[in-house]
């Protein structure tokens, strides 16, 4: 005899501007939920930057600080730059195969924001560049390295990473989007990512490079955030280094957001 | 809402780059009713959910779904519909249970009802015993359901199933159908998307055939086993000397006095007007003490179907088959 309706017997939560916040909390929960079950997927942020750490401090250390305490102080901030680039392909493979899956059909005929299903999985990452930059300056402190500026400086420069991470991520968040399955994401991020992380200066002085490639690598924004992480970490100015970062981050929502949103409303 | 209809398509046309998906489709669902969209792949079945779902724009046309334009109120619709389409869209790395919550709260259901909603539904459909593991260790007839679950979270007025038992086995086939009766008895309006003749026949009110994108007949599905020609009636006599027998039984029940066809070696059929056949059919085989290894009704395919619909493109028997062509010339 009832008629079934949207409000018969339940109870729903008034609807407001919030809801998109309450939408990609929801979404990101189930992003966290997943890290949760499947902790192999953490590798990327875990294993690599402890890897990575002692690869690059034992082999580059000698020569291109003269030891290895000495390189520490230069490449902490600059591995977390490079790490924090790398694992921005998780989020890309990650919505790929939401697309791939079917997942997404689900969210699109439901009465939410567009932008929350984006939004929430960005969110969800959250957990992963914390625990990266955790287990970096862990990975340091056991080798040597140590932060010589006061707390809140630290504190600063991690929300600046986490920050850099989340407007980074609305670009592979495009690949995933419009790229046709997990492999290519992953062949298209990697390949824009390895000239973008190398020719910085995340792991020599750019002043050792040719000039147009110093050039390239002065204007990176990686370097930019990088910079500041130094700056912030070991002392010296970071006003400007943190502005070009924050200008930087600004770039990549601006450019990188409104595309990989129109992409996900077009995705059949 | 003044219109009686739950779903109401008017010329819905969708082009993809060269391909014409759908060539100016009419379709209504009256309110509680079941429509069944019959139509081979590629036909644009899935093309047509998706625009009444609001995941796919039309190029040409309009419709109206609970009573909202999808182009114009897509929100309205999305509150107000399910959709359940050919792959399961639920979460795999989650528990049943969990999947339900996600999307009872992506509906702004509070955390209360959510869980008295998904505790609900999970009876309903058989898996409470399987609602907190993950979906990796479900059954594909249990992803199917819980696929439909979900989309019944937040009660739709309308609910889409795109090929709701595609690659399920015949047992399950028969579990998801009554499900389907299930939510129809429960007041909800069903578009149904189909392969199976059969299926639209066991669940729908009114049919729909479409063919590259045009609606080819639209009738109820008695009316369209008339016109497409009637049922079958097989009969497998264990002993090869009662052939004579059988044949003579048969030829009484045929239409028009069709003649016996050896289907398959050792198996005979005629074609028969209606399920009458089948009962008079048994009366007489044990009157005259046959016995029978096989002995079967059936719908006619697919296949024949359209070879019978759209050979009589030209000069269509059912009332609306020309819609789709009238409306293609007016597009």
């Amino acid at each position: 005899m009832s008629t079934a309706s949207v409000t018969h017997d339940v109870d729903v939560i008034q609807q407001g501007p919030f809801d998109m916040f309450r939408h990609s909390w929801v979404l990101a929960k189930r992003s966290l939920v997943k890290t949760w079950r499947t902790p192999e997927g953490l590798i990327d942020v875990t294993l690599s930057p402890i890897m990575f750490t002692l690869l690059f401090t034992f082999i580059f250390g000698g020569a291109i600080a003269g030891s290895t305490a000495d390189y520490l102080v230069f490449l902490i901030p600059g591995l977390i730059g490079q790490n924090i680039a790398f694992a921005s392909v998780g989020i890309g493979i990650q919505l790929n195969s939401d697309m791939s899956k079917g997942i997404f059909d689900r969210f699109r005929a439901l009465p939410i924001s567009r932008v929350a299903p984006l939004l929430g999985a960005a969110l969800g990452d959250v957990v992963r560049y914390v625990l990266l930059i955790g287990i970096m300056v862990g990975t340091g402190y056991a080798l040597g390295y140590r932060v010589t500026t006061d707390p809140l400086s630290f504190l600063g420069g991690c929300l600046l990473a986490i920050l850099f991470a989340l407007c980074l991520a609305w670009a592979p968040m495009l690949v995933g989007l419009i790229a046709r399955s997990e492999r290519a994401v992953q062949g298209i991020v990697f390949m824009t990512l390895f000239p973008l992380t190398f020719a910085s200066n995340a792991f020599v002085p750019t002043e050792t490079m040719p000039s147009w490639l110093a050039a390239f690598a002065n204007a990176n924004p990686l370097s930019h955030l990088i910079e500041a992480l130094r700056m912030l970490w070991s002392g010296g100015d970071w006003h400007a280094p943190v502005g070009w970062t924050l200008l930087w981050c600004a770039v990549f929502v601006i450019i990188f957001a409104p595309l990989a949103i129109r992409a996900y409303n077009r995705k059949a | 809402m003044t219109s009686d209809n739950a779903v109401e398509a008017e010329g819905l046309v969708k082009n993809f780059k060269e391909t014409k998906a759908l060539k100016g489709i009419d379709l209504a669902v009256p309110r509680g009713s079941v429509l069944g969209v019959l139509g081979p792949n590629g036909a644009g079945k899935t093309t047509a959910v998706r625009i009444l779902a609001t995941l796919l724009r039309a190029d040409g046309g309009h419709a109206k779904v609970a009573g909202y334009d999808v182009a114009k109120k897509p929100s309205e619709v999305r509150k107000r519909i399910g959709l359940t389409g050919q792959y399961a869209s639920v979460d795999e790395e989650l528990t049943g249970r969990e999947n339900l919550h996600m999307i009872a709260a992506l509906l702004n259901m509070s955390g209360r009802s959510s869980k008295a909603r998904a505790k609900e539904l999970l009876e309903w459909f058989d898996l409470t015993d399987a609602a907190d593991r993950t979906l990796k260790t479900y059954s594909g007839g249990m992803r199917r359901r819980l696929d439909l679950a979900a989309s019944l979270t937040g009660h739709p007025e309308v609910v889409f199933l795109d090929e709701p038992t595609t690659g399920l086995d015949p047992a399950k086939r028969e579990d998801m159908w009554d499900v389907v009766r299930d939510i129809v008895k429960r007041g909800t309006s069903v578009l149904l998307t189909t392969q199976y003749l059969e299926e639209a026949d066991a669940l729908a009110d009114d049919i729909v055939v479409i063919n590259h994108g045009e609606v080819i007949a639209h009738d109820t599905a008695d009316k369209l086993k008339r016109v497409v020609g009637s049922q079958t009636l097989r009969v497998r006599p264990s002993d090869a000397s009662q052939v004579d027998t059988v044949n003579a039984i048969l030829a009484e029940v045929a239409t028009d006095g069709a003649p016996v066809d050896e289907y398959r070696p050792g198996e005979y059929s005629v074609p028969v007007v209606d399920d009458s056949a089948l009962a008079t059919v048994v009366g007489k085989l044990a009157a005259q003490q046959v016995a029978v290894t096989e002995l079967s009704l059936q719908l006619p395919s697919l296949d024949e179907v359209f070879f019978t619909l759209t050979g009589e493109r030209q000069r269509p028997t059912a009332d609306d088959a020309t819609a789709g062509q009238e409306q293609e010339v007016s597009a």
